[in-house]
């Protein structure tokens, strides 16, 4: 029992016992309303658990909502920019949504459980939006972020580790892949999914056996040298593997207060996700426009020269301010310094040469860098084992 | 089935047949597809019982705008006015009954100073109404991406605004979200006055005198004036000798009007319009749709929510559309006796209304599901002034009934409080009650009667909730919010698609204005690419 001066208004989550042991530095940030640590002991050497061994991250503040009933596919097809009738059975796809006005709300991952069954993680809380999407749709929408706990185990001894749990036959999971596994008289999910660009898997649980998954998951990866690892890790993984974080790299739509500072998709580098064969999706005329007349902004990564990271930057092109960054940091195992920038439009084309206009401080004084760099066409980190089947063994 | 029209119009109603006349006016080859078996939507007559027919809806006609009229040749295609400049007679169980007409009001306990004030009222807010009716006449302007005509739109309402002069400018801006019970309180003494002039303001909605938006409901009848009508004028034949002029006006100037063809769904391809599929099975193809329906028929129903983008689906579902209003048909074996009436005043417009806090008290009854104990009616005797409506000798008593919810709990031919009663039954014996007190000998004259809810108004004519406005007359869904934002100045958010209803700019009435404006936006958009 905890005292009452140790309550907080924070939730905890179904792991939160076994995460606050495993947190030396005591350093909690808050996600969604529950307390999450930013880092557990070092944020380097958890980043290099999830490149060199196994990290785990306790995902359960994830928006996860169900859907279910005869028109799941068609509500989910007219909700995001993606087909959603080629996500099969046991596949989990990565897509966007737009509001009317083709403004990206979110992004996320639709996971197809079964026959009319999905599940949708999202960033922002979206069951509100869910229920006005379902309008003329014979659909069930149940939130159940509480009702699911989600460890995401990633790294290249993921897999062994896994396999050392139990998990038999999870070697065959292709990317993006999903199964189950009985866990102590539950159903354990295991998604071949991740945010960190290297091999890993996302495993999803009943609340009541979170602390039990955690459990048998360390020990069995004791040998592989697994290691909890903090919201600061993972930014620096998801950074170097070019992956976009809602809410730092763009305003969520429906959000945003200010006009113009919502995105569309391709305006965030995401136009794959756009289908614009589907007859009806929101944003598409909004989209349709947008391609016929231009975009506003243009994602661009970029490879910023030295080694300072060009956070919050301007970005110029000769003496004009043409961008500024969203996301940027020093990547250790690509060795090379990645900023996100959203550069105006026709500026920030791949190979385009531009300058960073860093500021640092070094013992209170102020340095300010212009750092060339360049718009790189795809991400720096994107290691083979991230993709094989079967994964191998590290 | 092959076709070559440039046009589908979705409904028959009088802005239907509006729009319609003035397309092909411009070289359009139009279609218009009317589920029911005879034009003019909202402006209908239908024999309710053997030899007595009646305005199955509308009664009064007062708002028609002369430029439709003269455009369609109305006249010319059979259009005929029984009576016109009929004065509102707020009936009093004594026989001290207050008439209004234009700026004259007496009779009644209406003391000298009223009778002033009232005419200083009416002129004032004929100013107002006027200002509102230059609005009426043309699109509205754009909410959010206003071109140079919207802006120029706006600049034109600025000016006029002024043109107000201070003092009046003020004041509109004061009273124009207010509620007709304050203002009537600011202006008169007279509860008579007060209430013969709330009535006005809350007809066909579903507000009380003290809800806000009930001024602009008020000025927005006043907008009449404007057009022509001082008080209030009766068709010959009934509403639906207009809707069949028009009708004939529509023929005449090569419209194809085909009754009986129910249109089932508003076909899209790609966010496109393609034209109809039919009740019968039967497609019709068109680049251009227009829907005379009412907004939440026409995008969940014909179009279907499915086939949009959420937030178009968002707006539609919350659009405000639950009327208030039924309608009260009475077949009489003889002229029916008011307390202190001149037969030759039956003619007029009765009303029953005694006093502000008595439409309130009915008002009511409706925010809970529930219908007035005591209503407020708004009675037409129309045989008076157009025998053929009954056979020799008898009369027709048509009375707009205030208010009704859509359905009671249990629906309208569920078991009321009365015993042995359905909702039906009672409300209609309570209503027949309400018209005894002023008129005792009528219940002995009833032949026949048909109640008319806003539930069997949604069958009748197609219009969600039975609101006769297709969609709540208040300032969230007038001019660039009307039916919502993002499906203004007649385009509908849907390529191809447009609205020419009652629940277009500026809304419903017998007004003409939603079609012949619609037609006008079709016409300068020109033909889809």
């Amino acid at each position: 029992m905890t005292s009452k001066s140790d309550q907080t208004m924070m939730l905890r989550t179904p792991f939160h016992n076994r995460v606050a042991a495993a947190c030396e530095l005591n350093a909690w940030g808050t996600w969604k309303g529950y307390t999450t640590p930013t880092a557990y002991t070092d944020v380097e050497l958890e980043y290099f658990a999830i490149r060199s061994t196994t990290g785990v991250f306790d995902l359960s503040p994830m928006n996860k909502y169900r859907i279910t009933g005869p028109d799941a596919e068609a509500c989910l097809n007219r909700m995001v920019t993606r087909d959603v009738s080629k996500i099969r059975v046991g596949r989990v796809g990565y897509t966007v949504w737009c509001n009317d006005a083709g403004q990206v709300m979110d992004d996320g991952t639709i996971f197809h459980l079964g026959e009319n069954d999905y599940r949708i993680c999202a960033f922002a809380r979206a069951i509100d939006w869910l229920h006005w999407c379902a309008l003329g749709f014979d659909v069930t929408i149940v939130d159940e972020s509480d009702e699911v706990a989600a460890l995401a185990v990633q790294g290249p001894t993921s897999c062994a580790v896994l396999l050392a749990m139990g998990l038999a036959g999870l070697e065959q999971l292709k990317p993006f892949g999903l199964t189950t596994f009985p866990f102590e008289g539950a159903t354990l999910t295991v998604s071949r999914t991740g945010f960190t660009g290297d091999l890993g898997y996302e495993l999803w649980i009943a609340p009541d056996r979170a602390e039990a998954l955690w459990d048998r998951l360390f020990e069995a990866g004791k040998p592989h040298i697994i290691k909890p690892f903090g919201s600061d890790a993972l930014d620096l993984a998801r950074i170097e593997a070019g992956f976009l974080q809602a809410g730092v790299d763009f305003v969520p739509a429906e959000s945003a207060v200010r006009n113009g500072r919502s995105r569309s998709p391709f305006e965030l580098g995401l136009g794959w996700l756009v289908d614009m064969d589907k007859p009806v999706f929101n944003g598409r005329r909004a989209l349709r426009r947008e391609q016929a007349e231009g975009s506003r902004y243009r994602f661009a990564m970029l490879d910023v020269d030295g080694n300072k990271p060009a956070q919050h930057s301007f970005i110029l092109k000769g003496a004009n301010k043409v961008g500024t960054v969203t996301s940027a940091a020093w990547c250790p195992t690509a060795k090379s310094n990645v900023a996100f920038a959203q550069i105006e439009m026709p500026h920030g084309a791949v190979g385009d040469e531009l300058v960073a206009e860093i500021y640092y401080q070094r013992e209170l004084q102020w340095t300010r860098v212009l750092a060339p760099c360049k718009v790189i066409d795809a991400p720096v980190f994107n290691p083979p084992r991230r993709r094989a089947v079967p994964p191998g063994s590290f | 089935m092959t076709d070559n029209y440039d046009v589908i119009m979705v409904g028959a109603g009088h802005n239907g047949l509006v729009c319609a006349t003035y397309l092909a006016k411009a070289g359009r080859k139009v279609l218009v597809l009317e589920a029911g078996d005879s034009p003019g939507g909202a402006a209908a007559s239908r024999e309710f019982a053997p030899g007595y027919s009646v305005s199955s809806c509308a009664q009064w006609l007062y708002q028609l705008h002369p430029r439709v009229s003269r455009d369609l040749k109305l006249e010319k295609h059979g259009l005929e006015l029984a009576a016109r400049d009929l004065a509102s007679v707020l009936l009093d169980v004594d026989g001290q009954h207050l008439s209004v007409l234009g700026p004259l009001a007496e009779g009644g306990r209406l003391g000298g100073e009223d009778r002033d004030a009232y005419k200083l009222f009416h002129e004032k807010t004929l100013k107002y109404a006027k200002l509102i009716s230059r609005l009426f006449e043309s699109r509205p302007p754009g909410l959010v991406e206003a071109n140079l005509a919207d802006r120029f739109a706006l600049v034109k309402l600025g000016v006029r605004l002024k043109l107000l002069g201070r003092e009046d400018m003020s004041d509109l801006m004061r009273i124009v979200l207010s509620n007709m019970y304050d203002l009537m309180d600011e202006h008169f003494d007279s509860p008579q006055l007060k209430a013969l002039l709330s009535v006005d303001s809350v007809l066909g909605s579903r507000m009380g005198p003290r809800t806000p938006n009930t001024v602009f409901g008020y000025l927005y009848r006043r907008v009449g004036e404007v057009f022509g009508y001082t008080g209030v004028a009766q068709v010959k034949g009934g509403m639906g000798a207009l809707g069949e002029a028009m009708a004939a006006s529509a023929r005449a100037r090569g419209v194809e009007l085909r009754l009986g063809s129910r249109v089932r769904s508003i076909d899209m391809f790609n966010g496109q319009v393609t034209g109809v599929t039919l009740a019968s099975g039967g497609q019709l193809r068109a680049p251009v749709v227009v829907s005379n329906a009412d907004p939440v028929t026409t995008f969940e129903k014909l179009v279907g929510f499915r086939n949009m983008e959420t937030g178009m689906a968002r707006r539609v579902s919350q659009i405000r559309c639950d009327g208030g209003a039924a309608k009260l048909h009475l077949a009489l074996d003889g002229l029916p006796r008011f307390n202190g009436l001149e037969d030759a005043q039956l003619a007029q417009r009765l009303v029953i209304a005694p006093d502000m806090n008595y439409i309130e008290r009915a008002f009511n009854a409706v925010k809970y599901g529930e219908y007035s104990a005591a209503p407020v009616l708004d009675i037409s005797i129309p045989t008076v002034s157009d025998p053929a409506g009954a056979p020799p000798g008898c009369h027709v008593l048509s009375a707009i009934v205030q208010f009704a919810p859509f359905e009671p709990a249990g629906g309208w031919e569920g078991a009321s409080a009365a015993a042995g009663e359905s909702h039906r039954e009672h409300f209609t014996r309570l209503v027949l009650a309400k018209i005894a007190e002023y008129a005792p000998g009528i219940r002995e004259q009833v032949v026949a009667s048909e109640l008319l809810t806003p539930a069997d108004l949604e069958r009748g004519h197609g219009m969600k909730g039975g609101h006769w406005h297709h969609g709540e007359l208040s300032l969230d869904q007038v001019m660039m919010t009307r039916p919502f934002p993002g499906a203004t100045q007649y385009a509908s958010g849907l390529d191809g698609l447009y609205l020419c209803s009652a629940g277009a700019h500026p809304g419903g009435g017998v007004m003409g204005l939603a079609g012949k404006n619609a037609a006008r936006e079709i016409i300068k958009r020109g033909a889809p690419v």
